[in-house]
């Protein structure tokens, strides 16, 4: 396999390099590198970081591939910059046992756009009363190590404590989606002063921070690692950051839009903002940006959820919730935490690609840009700005609340096991990507390059 | 004005005017002949996804006297109840040459978003979405308190000055809503009475004083105390422990009903739960203004579409 030579990129620490990329891997990072016959790519100007890696992808598939499917939602990912997504458990049927996990696993492979790493359900058909099938997901072709609800919360706290306990068996992690269903029945947005002036029916924040707290308890009680989702409110992080100083092994993501948006944005009741946990108030995203800046909160997750057009062009109460999020990250992290100076672009390789990867167990094989480590890279223009249009979205599904915005930063190339999946802001076509995919594998198959161990 | 979505969009010369060409359009009922030839030629669709009987009369009757042509519309048996969409509906009678559209939807917002969206090109009357607004409820309301303060001088007048006192479940109430930003908007003074339960959790965004104690408030001789209607199912969703006690602490008794000035007007929207938020003593009594609402709902309800389709006032 020829290898191709990024000449003149921005490392995250700012310094310019080139980097020299053969049979998949990153072979020399350095100044002047010598071509040697490698095709050269000027990225003069461009800001390269590992390969972003997603741990809360909704791919849809199976069952609900009219929203989005494992390759559609893949090349969402490759236009985001992201090489490798965690897809959650919520398909039809529920990814809770080894046969759904290991066919997500194969239509990832298939795909080649990006790794696709199954996520297991908790409970059987996410009904929150018996245990799935933890420990054979976890030894299957799929290794899951993330398990997840996600859409329902395990709130019976007696399988909350034997899941966190049973899945520490292969090092795995539960990932609660944190939501006291008596408490939000029937909710439909943020309970505040919005809600009240809309008429429509609060989900208040101590839902959210009620599990919260429940669930760093167990975890410390069980000496369990607890993994908390899509984290939205100040009250959730205070409860965050006194667990990680009392050494409780609980991590925390927080979402692109939960970063930027409030709940001012629901008061014309377009659903496209409708969302779960629902947008805060301006108090809510300040603590976030906080807290994911000092490491309080160790990730961005995009919990990426893609709905058909007839499910938001209707009554906000009959409204999915859910936003696509895959393409846009990048740009949304970079306007709400970048460009108001809470972190740099060090900081965001650590929360969009290192620290997920860690988290999700998978650190061996992504989140990680140095030499002789798997070639996933992306590489982006930070000083572009431009208008969101659906164009702009390579998913199946359009139901984003930034169309019409405009964003700063542009994903030029995105780059996974040494070959572009993304080319000059240009999804690569399906078949040269899998082409590329079957390539890589069979060069690496047995031979020892096997990294994806968790 | 374009379309009549939430009181909250009204400014006070805009609310006085409604209340102005309402007086008009009462004159009208006191003739032998009581039609107007305004919107001859035009048809009006009333759109209703919820029951409603009481408001869909009162909107037609409105619309009669206008010479209007009106098309109900109900969404029970229809290709609603078949899955169709609020925007195909809309389109598709739109499509077919109504000139204003009059809904009244179990969903909060879905006024707005007929008015907002793009879907559709025609005024739209909200008669009432989800729990958020009822804004011809509010009009109708502030109209009859001023018909009863001002009398034959009413015209030109706002509510300033005057205290009214709002009482029952002011958190799922749209009617409640509505009159928050409307009377406050006229001048009123606006106090809502619920058990902390029914109060909306961010008090401070609306625009009243919110209360738990009733006693307390009616001591202080409102000029208007409007009973809202309790849904009795709320007690299941622990809001209240029984109607009974409801009845002891929120309920317009006739204990509290004798303790009243003789000059506060007692309101309700209806339909009335006699004996849990009202008492048939103050239901019924002079002070009682329940009938004249609902007359006074079909003026205005006139004074409305005649602003959303002429762009003018009567
Ligand atoms: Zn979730």
């Amino acid at each position: 396999m020829s290898g191709l030579l990024f000449a003149g990129a921005t490392l995250p620490d700012g310094t310019l390099s080139d980097i020299l990329v053969r049979d998949g891997f990153v072979e020399r990072i350095g100044s002047d590198l010598k071509a040697d016959g490698c095709e050269v790519i000027d990225v003069g100007g461009l800001r390269v970081l590992p390969g972003l890696v997603d741990l809360h992808t909704h791919l849809r598939e199976p069952g609900f591939e009219a929203s989005e499917t494992v390759l559609t939602g893949t090349q969402a990912a490759a236009a985001g910059g992201f090489t490798t997504v965690f897809a959650m458990a919520n398909t039809s049927p529920v990814a809770d046992n080894a046969g759904v996990v290991e066919q997500v696993l194969g239509r990832g492979i298939d795909s080649g756009y990006a790794t696709v790493q199954p996520i297991g359900a908790v409970t059987v058909g996410l009904g929150g009363a018996e245990l799935a099938d933890l420990g054979s997901m976890a030894t299957s072709r799929a290794r899951v190590r993330v398990f997840s609800d996600d859409g329902k919360c395990v709130h019976d706290p007696l399988l909350m404590r034997r899941a966190l306990e049973y899945v520490s068996t292969f090092g795995g992690v539960v990932a609660q989606h944190a939501q006291e269903p008596r408490l939000t029945s029937g909710s439909q947005m943020n309970e505040g002063a919005v809600s009240a002036r809309l008429g429509l029916t609060g989900w208040p924040a101590v839902a959210e921070e009620a599990i919260i707290a429940r669930d760093v308890l167990l975890a410390e009680y069980t000496n369990s690692r607890l993994h908390v989702c899509h984290l939205s409110t100040a009250g959730s992080v205070e409860i965050v950051r006194s667990a990680k100083a009392k050494g409780i092994k609980v991590t925390a993501e927080v979402t692109p839009h939960h970063l930027l948006l409030t709940d001012e944005t629901a008061s014309e009741y377009d659903a496209r903002f409708k969302v779960n946990p629902p947008l805060r108030t301006n108090a809510d995203v300040m603590a976030l940006r906080q807290a994911l800046a000092d490491g309080t909160i160790d990730i961005v997750a995009t919990d990426h959820a893609p709905h058909p057009s007839e499910h938001k062009e209707c009554e906000w109460n009959d409204a999915a919730f859910g936003m696509v999020g895959l393409e846009t990250a990048l740009s949304i992290v970079q306007l709400a935490m970048v460009e108001t100076g809470l972190l740099d672009w060090v900081g965001i390789a650590r929360v969009m690609s290192h620290q997920p990867a860690v988290i999700g167990g998978v650190d061996d094989a992504a989140g990680v840009l140095a030499e002789g480590r798997i070639a996933d890279l992306v590489f982006i223009d930070a000083t572009s700005r431009s208008t969101l249009t659906t164009d702009d979205l390579a998913g199946k599904s359009i139901n984003s609340p930034y169309l019409g915005m405009e964003l700063p930063g542009r994903v030029v190339h995105t780059v996974r096991h040494g070959y572009f999946t993304q080319r000059d802001g240009v999804i690569v076509s399906a078949d040269v990507v899998s082409r590329a995919t079957r390539d890589y594998d069979n060069s690496h198959t047995g031979a020892g390059t096997e990294v994806t161990d968790g | 004005m374009r379309h009549l979505l939430s009181t909250a969009d009204l400014a006070r010369d805009e609310a006085i005017g409604l209340l102005d060409s309402s007086e008009d359009m009462a004159t009208t009922a006191d003739r032998a002949h009581k039609k107007l030839p305004a919107l001859r030629g035009l048809t009006i669709v009333n759109l209703f996804f919820e029951d409603s009987t009481r408001t869909r009369i009162s909107f037609e009757v409105a619309e009669k006297r206008l010479s209007a042509d009106v098309i109900n519309f109900a969404a029970k048996g229809s290709s609603v109840s078949k899955g169709e969409s609020l925007k195909d509906t809309a389109q598709t009678l739109t499509a077919m040459g109504v000139d204003a559209v009059v809904i009244r939807h179990g969903a909060s917002g879905a006024a707005y978003q007929l008015a907002n969206r793009g879907w559709i090109d025609v005024p739209v009357v909200n008669a009432g979405d989800g729990t958020h607004e009822h804004p011809t409820q509010a009009l109708l309301d502030a109209y009859t308190i001023r018909k009863r303060v001002h009398g034959s001088s009413s015209r030109g007048k706002g509510l300033d000055g005057l205290r009214v006192t709002i009482v029952g479940d002011i958190a799922h109430s749209r009617v409640a809503r509505s009159n928050a930003w409307l009377l406050t908007t006229l001048g009123a003074e606006v106090t809502m009475v619920a058990p902390p339960t029914l109060l909306p959790h961010a008090r401070e965004s609306f625009p009243v004083v919110m209360e738990s104690d009733l006693d307390a408030v009616l001591a202080t001789n409102p000029d208007a105390v409007m009973m809202l209607r309790i849904q009795k199912e709320r007690m299941h969703h622990a809001f209240f422990p029984s109607e009974r006690e409801f009845s002891q602490l929120w309920g317009l008794t006739a204990e509290r009903f004798a303790r009243l000035s003789e000059r506060t007007l007692v309101m309700h929207p209806g339909p009335m739960n006699r004996g849990l938020e009202i008492c048939s003593e103050a239901a019924d009594s002079p002070q009682s203004t329940v009938i004249e609402q609902v007359a006074n709902g079909v003026f205005v309800r006139m004074a409305v579409l005649y602003s959303v389709l002429t762009g003018s006032e009567a």
